[in-house]
């Protein structure tokens, strides 16, 4: 029966596809089929919506509840109060942002807080009201350039053997170093307590942003932080790619003789060299061992998709359809699979096919679906879907996300504005993109069952967000 | 000696008589004429036309100087003062001749006036090609996601066809626009489409192909941001761009 999931998950809509069959088998005049049927129906349990995503994308239907105390100084001495703050706030944010947690409010904690293990009271946290199963603490010291930091991860509800985690870090006094180290102290914990996937506190975003005055390649923290400009080819640079490794970005950019793909090395922070194609030529997409590039050119006449190593050698067609072929992603599991944006029945599409070009497969059926994005585990994409189009029509644009086993899917975005390029976090937890809700295009992130949405980006226009692989 | 004193008075008689007789012979010598009045000063004269370039139907002002000059005149006006000035009108290009007379003679001075011609309109020979490429190349207007010409864009074709034939030395960019509606990528992939496809229609009516270059804009570059149907037609064309 084609309404349950292959992996004993009951999606939401197969509840409307068992009862459909239900009605259907009563009025085809077959009652015990039927009866069999509301009999199934029954036993299952209520399936909340978002149940099979909160699942297939690790967000798990339970969080722990996690107390966050603030860190403290470990002697008055050693003090450094910005420090302090700058830690205690990314920290929290990491952690409250992860996705897999209940962050207990600070409202329930005990007055005094413990600085190292001798000092934690295990009935003040997993007592009400803080009743938490998991405790962070630590200490924060700074004296002349050095910076050192000790945390632990607790398990307050088991006092004979209390220690998940016992780390120490140390760093130069600034500010920068301080957020770094929240970052990794609470990628360690999300690592440790989040079934083994690695947190994403210390990943950055690339994007597009105009508030130079030409459209270039930025990049920022996940969280947002440290935003900087990568590009300054003062032209139009667009679709910012970063290689699996980190080290380079490919970028499109429009050039005197038309749009090139251009690469930009992260550790020499300059250009390097990458063959002009001809044509126009867009939306580079590696392969998730950094050896080759998708990308759509028109070099042969018409935009098609095309594979090259990473080079830009041995480029080679794998479409082949007058209309527009284009925003080509690799199915970052295997390697082996390619999701693009087709116009060849008209409006634009989204198909899968294999990375050799063969098994071309329809994924959307109706409106006007681009951006497609494929998550780290490979079971699911996002994309942007107009559902309802047509010339005059306004149409809401919204952020979808599908299981493709299944072509079941969920509307991530409900909340207005042209909502666009949907990117995954390394933890496949998370979704950036792009949305015009605010009334300008910023870039926003979310949980990737929707919940949680925030703005990142605040100043002039920032859109086509990337994240990193890791 | 009584000769000598005698020698005396004969000599100054004989001197006395010559005297005599020269004054008897001479007449009286008439009065000289008059002195001649000093020689007449010959005439000055000076004539100036300020500002001495117009255009037609403009006037000018004459000025003129003369000095021992009792009879000044200015061909084409008459008898003028010694001195003055005057305002005038020539229809064409003038040489003005002043002849002031005197006592003490004649003299002439000359100033020219030339008219010249207010710049003539923009007739056809003069236009930039530029200007005849933007009057005669009409923009392609698209359907929605649509890179194909439409039926009613026909003829534009035809036109921007029939003028480019006529001008085979001409270079040109097409540029393929989308409207606001839709995504980056997905836009400029369809606005590669609508450049090409305008270049497609050209070269079948016979225009030179390598006479033609073609880059997407998707939405980039918008000719107009409302967010309606009439500024979203306005955006998805194929737009020309004549190239120096």
């Amino acid at each position: 029966m084609n309404c349950i999931l292959s992996r004993n998950t009951i999606h939401p809509s197969s509840y409307r596809c068992l009862v459909g069959s239900w009605a259907g088998q009563i009025r085809k005049g077959r009652p015990s089929c039927a009866l069999g049927l509301l009999a199934l129906l029954c036993l299952l349990p209520p399936a909340s919506a978002q149940d099979w995503i909160k699942t297939g994308t690790g967000l798990g239907v339970e969080k722990v509840r996690l107390a966050v105390a603030d860190f403290k100084p470990p002697s008055p001495e050693a003090t450094n109060p910005d420090l302090l703050r700058v830690f205690n706030e990314t920290l929290w944010n990491d952690l409250d942002n992860a996705g897999i947690f209940e962050i207990v409010s600070k409202s329930f904690y005990p007055v005094e807080v413990p600085k190292n293990p001798v000092e934690v009271k295990f009935d003040a946290w997993n007592q009400p009201p803080p009743n938490a199963a998991m405790l962070v603490f630590g200490n924060l010291a700074a004296s002349g350039n050095q910076m050192t930091v000790q945390g632990w991860l607790y398990d307050v509800k088991n006092v004979m053997s209390p220690q998940v985690l016992g780390k120490q870090y140390t760093d130069a006094s600034t500010v920068p170093a301080a957020r770094l180290t929240a970052h990794k102290f609470a990628d360690e914990i999300i690592f440790r307590l989040g079934g083994g996937i690695p947190g994403n506190a210390e990943s950055q975003i690339y994007f597009v942003s105009n508030r130079s005055g030409h459209k270039e390649i930025w990049a920022m923290d996940y969280d947002g932080a440290n935003q900087r400009q990568i590009t300054h080819l003062d032209t139009i640079s667009l679709s910012p790619r970063i290689s699996p490794d980190g080290s380079r970005l490919a970028f499109a950019s429009l050039t005197k003789s038309g749009w090139e793909i251009m690469m930009y090395s992260i550790d020499l922070n300059r250009l390097v060299s990458f063959p002009r194609l001809g044509g126009t030529n867009l939306s580079p997409a590696w392969s998730p061992d950094g050896s080759k590039l998708a990308l759509s050119s028109s070099r042969g006449g018409e935009s098609e998709i095309y594979v090259a190593d990473n080079s830009g050698a041995n480029l080679r067609r794998l479409t082949n359809s007058k209309l527009p072929d284009v925003s080509p992603v690799w199915n970052p599991k295997t390697g082996a699979q390619i999701a693009w944006v087709s116009g060849r029945t008209e409006l634009p599409q989204i198909y899968t096919m294999e990375s050799d070009g063969t098994n071309v497969q329809r994924v959307t059926d109706q409106g006007y679906a681009v951006s497609p994005a494929w998550s780290p585990n490979g079971q699911f994409l996002v994309f942007s879907w107009i559902r309802h189009y047509g010339p005059g029509a306004p149409g809401a644009q919204d952020i979808y996300l599908m299981d493709i086993a299944s072509k079941q899917w969920v509307q991530l975005t409900h909340d207005g504005g042209r909502n666009d390029f949907p990117t995954w976090s390394p933890d496949g937890r998370h979704i950036t993109f792009q949305s015009s809700r605010s009334g300008s295009e910023q870039i926003w992130t979310m949980l990737a069952d929707g919940t949680n949405q925030k703005p990142l980006t605040v100043t002039g226009s920032n859109t086509q967000p990337n994240w990193s692989w890791k | 000696m009584k000769q000598q004193p005698v020698k005396w008075i004969t000599l100054i008689l004989a001197l006395c008589g010559i005297l005599f007789l020269g004054a008897c012979h001479k007449k009286t010598p008439p009065p000289p004429p008059p002195p001649p009045p000093p020689p007449a000063s010959a005439p000055t004269a000076s004539l100036t036309a300020n500002p001495n370039t117009i255009q037609k139907g403009q006037s000018t002002t004459l000025n003129w100087e003369t000095t021992n000059a009792t009879d000044v005149s200015i061909g084409g006006i008459g008898a003028v003062t010694p001195t003055g000035s005057q305002l005038v009108t020539p229809a064409d290009s003038t040489t003005y001749n002043l002849t002031a007379k005197g006592p003490g003679g004649t003299q002439t001075a000359t100033a020219r006036v030339t008219i010249t011609s207010p710049p003539a309109p923009p007739a056809a020979p003069s236009v930039s090609e530029e200007e005849l490429f933007s009057q005669n190349v009409k923009d392609i207007y698209f359907d929605y996601d649509k890179a194909d010409i439409r039926f009613d864009q026909r003829m534009v074709v035809i036109g921007d066809v029939s003028f480019l034939k006529q001008h085979p030395n001409i270079h040109f960019t097409i540029e393929g626009h989308c409207d606001e509606r839709g995504s980056t990528e997905y836009n400029l992939a369809l606005g590669d489409s609508r450049a090409n496809a305008v270049k497609s229609a050209l070269v079948q009516g016979g225009v030179q192909a390598s006479n033609i270059k073609t880059i997407s804009l998707g939405k980039e570059k918008p000719f107009c941001t409302e967010h309606a149907e009439s500024c979203w037609q306005e955006n998805r064309r194929g737009h020309f761009v004549y190239q120096r």
